[in-house]
């Protein structure tokens, strides 16, 4: 396949089965392999997206800087495109995240400002508030509540996964700024009889969820409940259970967040084999498991790296 | 037996710091119902008028009570609650 630059040949991600995790017969899982993007994650789509939107809008000029609260991958995303597009970038990321991401982000050029670990992701949209009311002419794409997020998995992570698979029955993915589960659920809502739309929450070590008031919680501007058929937490031990898994049984060498998902899609797969009900099941492989080697969640007993994840943000 | 509910840190100044209770009840409703009888409070800072506060999370065996049958959501022994405050991902 030839494109034109890195950009163009954004999306058109490889669709695997998954032979021996499926339950077999009429029930498979199907793995959306978003690895496979520029930077190595699903936040390729929206990173796009929303840069050529405020491209359109005139919000982004040459010489602007973009301003983002992410836990990695996005700002990964971003920097990316915005090295290639002329802009400059700054990240506020959590403390309590790996140290790839970081080296990451600095190889792409952006620059780091840390938010306090406790609190996780809620803390760094609060501390890249405070900065965008400091520095006016800094643009925030804000992933948490811009439309071109979840639009991105609308016009191409949804398309794909239909005319891959058109007998799909379930799509399953981690919950984060819920672009994808609401790009994606809504595509596959307008075209397919009762596909249903499973999401799954990393839940983390108890340090994340902070001591703030509980009133002081936080749920994306883009989250729209009606677009899903159900949401499951799933725990540090079972996604890196299930990230073993897929490596040991299918030998895809996925991150963390992919385990959870997979946890997930699997728990529909049993669902539907008792039901009797065929199923086709798509979850998606946010990226590969590079960026957390040095979690140590790949070596030891589950046990030993479920304790070195506590208080880390693993999604 | 009963069912488990595990509590968020922010909320164990009213578990006496337990970081799991055990409860009764053949709703969530009856059951929140039921832990307030011993860790007064609780109740009110889960559920206002309107049902499940908004940035509280409630699961039961890992689903969220949401997509179940909100406060409605029947619960039986041996079950497990898990009680969370909704953060960010991303």
């Amino acid at each position: 396949m030839r494109f034109d630059s890195l950009l163009d040949s954004l999306g058109g991600t490889p669709l695997v089965g998954l032979p021996r995790l499926s339950p077999g017969g009429d029930v498979r899982l199907w793995a959306k392999l978003e690895d496979r993007n520029p930077t190595g994650s699903v936040k390729d789509r929206p990173a796009f997206f929303m840069v050529e939107k405020a491209e359109k809008e005139g919000l982004l000029t040459p010489g602007c800087t973009i301003l983002e609260p992410t836990s990695g991958n996005t700002g990964i995303s971003l920097a990316m495109v915005a090295k290639l597009r002329g802009y400059r970038i700054v990240c506020v990321m959590p403390e309590n995240t790996s140290a790839e991401r970081r080296q990451l982000l600095e190889m792409w050029g952006a620059r780091i400002v840390s938010s306090p670990a406790a609190g996780g992701s809620n803390e760094a949209v609060r501390v890249a508030k405070g900065l965008a009311a400091e520095n006016p002419d800094w643009v925030m794409l804000y992933q948490y509540g811009n439309e071109a997020n979840a639009l991105a998995h609308y016009e191409t992570t949804g398309p794909e996964i239909l005319a891959d698979l058109p007998s799909v029955t379930h799509f399953v993915a981690g919950l984060g700024t819920t672009g994808t589960l609401m790009g994606v659920g809504r595509f596959l809502r307008e075209r397919v009889p009762d596909v249903k739309i499973v999401a799954a929450e990393p839940r983390y070590g108890e340090l994340v969820y902070g001591l703030r008031n509980i009133d002081e919680g936080f749920i994306p501007e883009l989250y729209d409940e009606s677009v899903l058929t159900t949401r499951f937490s799933v725990a540090s031990l079972e996604a890196l259970r299930r990230t073993r898994e897929l490596l040991e049984q299918e030998g895809i060498f996925a991150g963390i967040s992919t385990g959870g998902a997979l946890h997930a899609a699997i728990g529909m797969a049993d669902k539907a084999v008792k039901a009797g009900e065929r199923a086709d099941i798509v979850f998606v492989v946010a990226d590969g498991g590079w960026k957390y080697l040095s979690t140590g969640a790949y070596g030891g007993t589950l046990e030993e790296a479920e304790a070195r994840l506590e208080g880390q943000l693993w999604a | 037996m009963a069912i488990e509910v595990r509590i968020p840190t922010i909320l164990r100044n009213l578990t006496d710091g337990a970081k799991a209770v055990d409860g009764k009840g053949g709703t969530l409703d009856e059951l929140f119902a039921d832990l307030d009888t011993r860790h007064a409070g609780l109740r009110d800072r889960l559920v206002d008028a309107k049902g499940l506060r908004k940035f509280v999370n409630v699961y039961l065996n890992d689903e969220d009570v949401r997509f179940l049958g909100g406060l409605e959501t029947e619960v039986a022994d041996g079950d497990s609650v898990t009680i969370l405050p909704a953060v960010a991902g991303g």
